[in-house]
């Protein structure tokens, strides 16, 4: 791997530009560095399985054909050596042809299609309710240090944090469904109901472009029992990081002097507090947009919501190369996007992010 | 520790103030107390697992899916198997599974972070892009396509894990180590000719250890989840191993039978939330910040 040019001091000293666009753009050449690594690892992955995918695919029968299995071979490159199949995956990459899914025998790219919608709608359902209240609760902890407030906030993060989320999607699945049948089963819609023109993909946005108001109350009351095991999760995470950083941040000199100065609690929170304490709570939010995607994984086994996770888990239990090739390049390229948008907008609220 | 500690350093001593082990142990808050017990709870479990006077976890009666009762006080499951027993049983699978991912990640990670904060220059830069892809993957996407990829066993399962835990290892052993290396025994080694393996390990090592073991006591609880989870998935242990994940996933199919999957959760969730405990106030012993904070009333 070539020398990644992640160290801005030594690259960027004394060249001119903008400081900003110059930290952007090392940012973005990073990121790209990052894409390429994920295609490099889901190829190799793929590429070191010992077991046999052509088994897998063709079934008992066919894989006793050697006709047939030769065939089947050339026609995924399989006869190449290992540096020509990478490069015929990237040259197919760049055409965004992820190949053909050998359980749906659909191009890999239409049931991504179909797959990244459905996680899509809860994760970011998820992540605004928990970046709320997450945020909100460490804020709140952290004013009110070593008070009752602080303990509970405590108490109910790691609780949060400590519990399987496919535990606690069986369990609330059974109550709220099951027992008491306040919300829907399984699925994102009613099976009775027929879905919005699709638009977006995800479905409450749909059928609010549709002015179809019994589906979109549908479609948010699916949205709820998993959203919920979701972000008893991400608010635990959230709170606790937001917790420490405005715990930080109301330590620092600068917070001291404001308060000496005899500027009212309300003012030196927001204007002094909040935004200092801004740049570590975007990070953990980036970063927690993984563990979000890891949680849906297990969620959406659960709740047969048809999403990204429940797609990855057919694929990668049925020796699906393709797919798994594809959805393993999807997270992580998502992954990447988000963290350099945090990179973004950090550069943005903090001016010393661009000048270091 | 004083700038002119001779080239050979205390052996295992923390950067931190002594005593900070009896200190973050001594249970200040009920929270760390309930944490100690139930961790002890457990380990007892562990230790004596089979002298217990419980039932065959691995026997089957016609008696399926039967509620709670005096014969199985938690039921049984889908095969008949007293669940209580599994529980009991499971222990013994899921805590020495992940102590086991725990320190091997630990040893894994910690050796790679050292060896590229010590040799700096091109092999850090690899080593680092290296850690920096894995952790750009969802931990569990990644572990499910490399568990998958090797084929259903408890090994390969354990591999996986290890393959998505060892880089937050690396990245804390490597920036420590980055602050032990320019201090002026391990200089002074250096320069009396001694090899770098043998640097890392006299000088380096014995002051990384104790965050090092810090961030695995703060980790095992995201072991057993990990490890739970990707059994729950059907890529971890294989059946009929009482594992709480794979417990769980049978009360996927018959999830009107609570007990079946509520159980073993709770096991989880018992031995999970007693380490976070303990990792909160280990975290909190360590941090200055934290008891300069008492003082500074929050606004």
């Amino acid at each position: 791997m070539p020398p990644s040019p992640d160290a801005p001091g030594r690259t960027g000293a004394g060249r001119g530009g903008h400081p900003l666009l110059r930290y952007l753009g090392i940012r973005f050449l990073v990121s790209l560095l990052l894409v390429w690594g994920v295609t490099l690892v889901t190829f190799v992955l793929t590429a070191l399985v010992p077991a046999d995918p052509v088994a897998a695919v063709l079934g008992d029968q066919a894989a006793a054909d050697p006709e047939v299995v030769a065939q089947f071979r050339r026609e995924l490159g399989l006869d190449r050596p290992l540096a020509v199949q990478y490069l015929l995956y990237l040259q197919r990459l760049v055409h965004l042809d992820l190949g053909t899914s050998a359980q749906t025998r659909q191009p890999v790219l239409d049931d991504l299609r179909e797959a990244v919608p459905a996680t899509l709608e809860l994760a970011l359902f998820v992540l605004v309710v928990s970046v709320v209240l997450g945020v909100g609760a460490g804020l709140l902890a952290a004013l009110r240090h070593h008070r009752p407030v602080d303990g509970v906030v405590r108490v109910l993060s790691l609780v949060g944090i400590s519990t399987p989320t496919f535990w606690l999607a069986l369990i609330l699945f059974y109550v709220g469904f099951y027992r008491l049948g306040w919300f829907p089963g399984s699925g994102r819609l009613d099976a009775r109901m027929a879905p919005p023109p699709e638009v977006t993909g995800l479905l409450t946005v749909d059928s609010l472009l549709a002015g179809d108001a019994a589906a979109f109350t549908d479609a948010v009351a699916h949205l709820l029992l998993p959203g919920i095991v979701l972000t008893l999760y991400a608010v635990g995470l959230l709170a606790r990081f937001s917790r420490s950083a405005v715990l930080d941040v109301l330590s620092a000199e600068h917070v001291t002097a404001a308060r000496a100065k005899g500027l009212p609690a309300r003012a030196v929170v927001f204007r002094y507090v909040l935004r200092a304490a801004l740049v570590p709570i975007l990070t953990v939010v980036g970063l927690s947009f993984g563990s979000l995607l890891s949680g849906s994984v297990l969620t959406e086994a659960v709740f047969a919501w048809h999403g990204l996770g429940q797609y990855a888990y057919q694929s990668a239990t049925r020796l699906d190369l393709q797919a798994v090739m594809g959805v393993g390049l999807v997270v992580g390229i998502t992954y990447i996007t988000i963290n350099f948008a945090v990179d973004v907008l950090t550069a943005f609220v903090d001016p010393r992010v661009r000048r270091r | 520790m004083s700038a002119t500690t001779p080239a050979r350093p205390a052996p295992a001593a923390p950067p931190a103030r002594p005593g900070w082990l009896r200190r973050s142990l001594r249970p200040r808050s009920p929270l760390t107390a309930i944490g100690v017990v139930v961790a002890l709870a457990w380990l007892l479990v562990v230790v004596l697992g089979p002298m217990l006077p419980v039932q065959d976890p691995l026997a089957q009666t016609p008696d399926r899916l039967a509620p709670l009762s005096r014969e199985h006080w938690f039921g049984t499951d889908s095969l008949g198997r007293d669940v209580f027993a599994r529980v009991v049983a499971g222990a013994r699978v899921s805590i020495p599974l992940s102590l086991l991912l725990v320190v091997l990640s630990m040893l894994l990670g910690s050796f790679v972070g050292a060896v590229a904060g010590l040799l700096g220059g091109v092999v850090d830069e690899v080593l680092m892009r290296v850690a920096d892809l894995v952790l750009a993957f969802p931990t569990i996407i990644l572990a499910m396509g490399v568990a998958a990829a090797l084929g259903p066993s408890l090994t390969h399962a354990v591999v996986a894990m290890l393959v998505v835990t060892w880089p937050q290892y690396a990245r804390v052993t490597r920036s420590l180590v980055l602050g032990a290396r320019d201090r002026e025994f391990v200089i002074a080694g250096r320069l009396m000719g001694i090899g770098w393996f043998t640097s890392l390990r006299r000088d380096v090592v014995p002051n990384v250890t104790g965050p090092v073991l810090v961030l695995a006591t703060l980790d095992f609880g995201n072991a057993v989840l990990l490890l739970s989870g990707l059994s729950f998935l059907g890529l971890g242990t294989v059946p009929p191993t009482p594992e709480w994940g794979l417990m769980v996933s049978d009360g996927v199919q018959n999830f009107t039978a609570w007990w079946v999957a509520a159980f073993p959760g709770l096991a989880i969730v018992s031995i999970v939330l007693a380490f976070n405990f303990i990792g909160d106030a280990l975290r909190d012993a360590l941090d200055p910040r934290t008891q300069q904070a008492v003082g500074s009333r929050a606004l």
